[in-house]
């Protein structure tokens, strides 16, 4: 393990020097509020920014992209022989992203990831950045990250680590991903191992000090799935949701997704796009039933999904790493925290 | 590891018309590429995307037996936008295939033992896969009785006709073909509905015997009962299920009933299974 400090005079200059062999992605601030982006050459990233509407997960996993295309003329050999979509994964770092938003990604990879499948999209995007956070010191009243085995200082699934000290930026460099980015920057002013932890230590207990959102979680893995799936809360849960799928398109973890094809001039693309499971269309089979026609199944289905299957199947506690973001951005104030804990203490009557 | 939304490019080679109301047709596939045919190397239960450039994907049963070489065959209900174009291609068209996806039916664990397959409509195809597997030579012996319960609306909506009559005349598999109704003077067979000629006909369970059921959800509803009173426990019940896919292997989220995809855990699972997850198919 190894600290730098990073004077903030030389933070610009470090990253635009970066900038000959990494893409660069991060913060930007507009008039819509903040979303990680990729930054054109001459912005650099908004480190003062509190919460982005928008996850990091786009880095990875972009809203919409071309997986395979081919032509249909068939004057043209191989004419309807589709290949893999000539997409480049050259190097990239995501600057200032947040520690739960690093985490998701290690939740998101247990799903594209798998010793069956390799999703090589989302794979080799992954192989090629580089993440490196910013510490939060001061959490969002919608922070719960806490209660969700991550916090304000998580370093799972990072490979830098910035603490901001007002005129400098202290970096724990936790990976060689993240050493091997810390030198195309030129960042190699070391600081002391020990003093340089334990200011961490103390950023990290006065950040989640400022956590005053706390959900417990610690029953759902005993529950029996079909008690949980069928009890009597779902109505009420369900009855304000409009079905805009905005909780599932803020979400860091949220992976669902469509496969569309179209066709310009004769060439072809098959491209994936986000998708909701709040969507009917999700679910409808060409026949028009649908497992999941009705409002409250969909409702019902993320939250089990979150807090219930992915726990089942994986192990590796919920689906949500607690930044908040669905709870302030939905419009009819469905809350995770209150279904994790109508979750979590129902106890089904005989 | 290869990139599993690549489909292999196949021709199609041939396409029958399965029902007397054209609604179905049966697409053959020869694989361009040599070696994507042993890639594609399958057992009776999977399913395949069938991929159309330009179109989109489906997610559809292999009709076809692993036992049978040089081409894979799917039989396909005219439903959709893909569907609907599929059912307008033509011979020596290109297109794509990915998978084989899923499990498969348990093979294994049927080994010595009596397998009832019953089936319904258009949910014949991993069906008639299993029997042509079952019944080739080199397999036979595997398995004890086999008894098949196949049911349409009308003799010229079953699937797979000859072969279902030659089966008929063999002395090693024992057929009860149904149809709802029928004006037919000559009709041989049974008539009524698929729950009521397993009642009457499917053996009753022991522990060595086991059920394969595909078919609408309706039927299937309906015959559950039929055989819990001939004695089958739902360990002994195995079905396919079906739900709205796009990756097929597990990726893309919608397939889901509970924790199992019904894409990559399924498509195949005991009522046992069933039983524990919500009934979202």
């Amino acid at each position: 393990m190894k600290f730098i400090t990073i004077d903030k005079k030389d933070w610009t200059q470090g990253i635009d020097k970066s900038r000959k062999t990494y893409q660069l992605f991060g913060p930007v601030t507009d008039e819509n509020g903040c979303k990680i982006k990729e930054l054109d050459a001459d912005v650099a990233p908004d480190m003062d920014y509190h919460e982005s509407v928008m996850s990091a997960k786009s880095v990875l996993f972009p809203q919409s992209e071309t997986i395979l295309t081919t032509s249909l003329n068939e004057a043209v050999d191989d004419h309807h022989i589709m290949k893999r979509a000539e997409n480049t994964y050259t190097p990239r770092a995501i600057l200032g992203i947040r520690p739960y938003d690093a985490k998701a990604i290690l939740l998101v990879k247990l799903n594209f990831d798998t010793d069956d499948y390799r999703d090589p999209y989302w794979c080799d995007a992954y192989e090629a950045t580089t993440l490196v956070g910013l510490g939060i010191t001061k959490p969002g009243p919608f922070d719960f990250s806490t209660s969700v085995g991550c916090g304000p200082f998580c370093e799972e699934g990072l490979d830098i680590l910035l603490a901001d000290l007002d005129d400098h930026y202290l970096a724990k460099v936790l990976t060689p991903k993240g050493e091997a980015y810390a030198a195309a920057c030129g960042f190699d002013a070391a600081a002391d191992d020990k003093e340089s932890q334990a200011l961490f230590d103390i950023l990290q207990l006065e950040a989640e000090k400022n956590i005053t959102s706390r959900v417990e979680t610690d029953k759902l893995k005993d529950k029996v799935l079909l008690d949980l799936h069928e009890a009597p809360f779902w109505d009420d849960i369900a009855f304000a949701c409009i079905n805009c799928g905005t909780c599932t398109y803020v979400c860091p973890t949220c992976w669902c997704f469509d496969i569309q094809d179209e066709v310009k001039q004769k060439q072809s693309s098959r491209f994936r796009n986000w998708d909701t499971c709040m969507s009917p269309l999700f679910t409808r089979h060409a026949t028009g039933h649908n497992p999941r026609g009705a409002k409250v199944q969909r409702v019902r289905q993320r939250f089990m999904h979150k807090l219930k299957y992915f726990l089942d199947k994986y192990d590796q506690g919920i689906m949500c790493v607690g930044c908040g973001r669905c709870v302030k951005s939905c419009p009819v104030n469905i809350d995770i925290r209150q279904v994790a804990h109508t979750m979590n203490t129902f106890e089904k009557k005989d | 590891m290869e990139n599993p939304y690549l489909p292999y490019p196949v021709r199609i080679d041939d396409i029958q018309i399965a029902t007397e109301d054209k609604s179905l047709k049966t697409f053959k596939f020869v694989f361009l590429n040599e070696g994507d045919e042993e890639k594609f190397a399958y057992h009776a239960g999977q399913f395949a995307e069938l991929s159309i450039p330009g179109v989109g994907e489906i997610p559809i049963g292999i009709a076809s037996s692993p036992v049978e070489k040089g081409f894979v065959k799917f039989t396909v209900f005219r439903a959709g936008v893909v569907t609907s174009h599929l059912h307008n291609m033509k011979i020596g068209d290109i297109m794509g295939i990915r998978g084989p996806l899923g499990n498969w039916y348990p093979w294994d664990k049927l080994e010595n033992k009596n397998v009832v397959i019953i089936g319904g409509g258009f949910a014949f195809t991993t069906l008639r896969s299993s029997i042509v597997y079952m019944l080739d030579p080199a397999n036979r012996s595997k398995f004890k009785n086999i008894d098949v319960v196949y049911g349409a609306r009308s003799p010229g909506m079953l699937l797979y006709r000859e072969e279902l009559f030659e089966w008929e005349r063999r002395d090693d598999i024992n057929m009860h073909i149904t149809v709802d109704g029928t004006d037919d003077p000559d009709w041989k067979y049974h008539t009524g509905f698929v729950p009521q000629v397993v009642e009457q006909n499917a053996p009753k369970a022991d522990e060595d015997t086991y059920a394969i059921i595909c078919g609408p959800p309706i039927m299937i509803k309906f015959t559950q009962p039929s055989l819990t009173q001939l004695g089958y426990k739902p360990h002994q019940i195995i079905m396919s299920l079906e739900n709205r896919m796009k990756c097929g292997i597990g990726m893309c989220g919608r397939c889901n009933i509970g924790k199992e995809l019904v894409c990559k855990d399924g498509p195949v699972f005991t009522l046992d299974q069933i039983n524990q997850t919500p009934k979202e198919y």
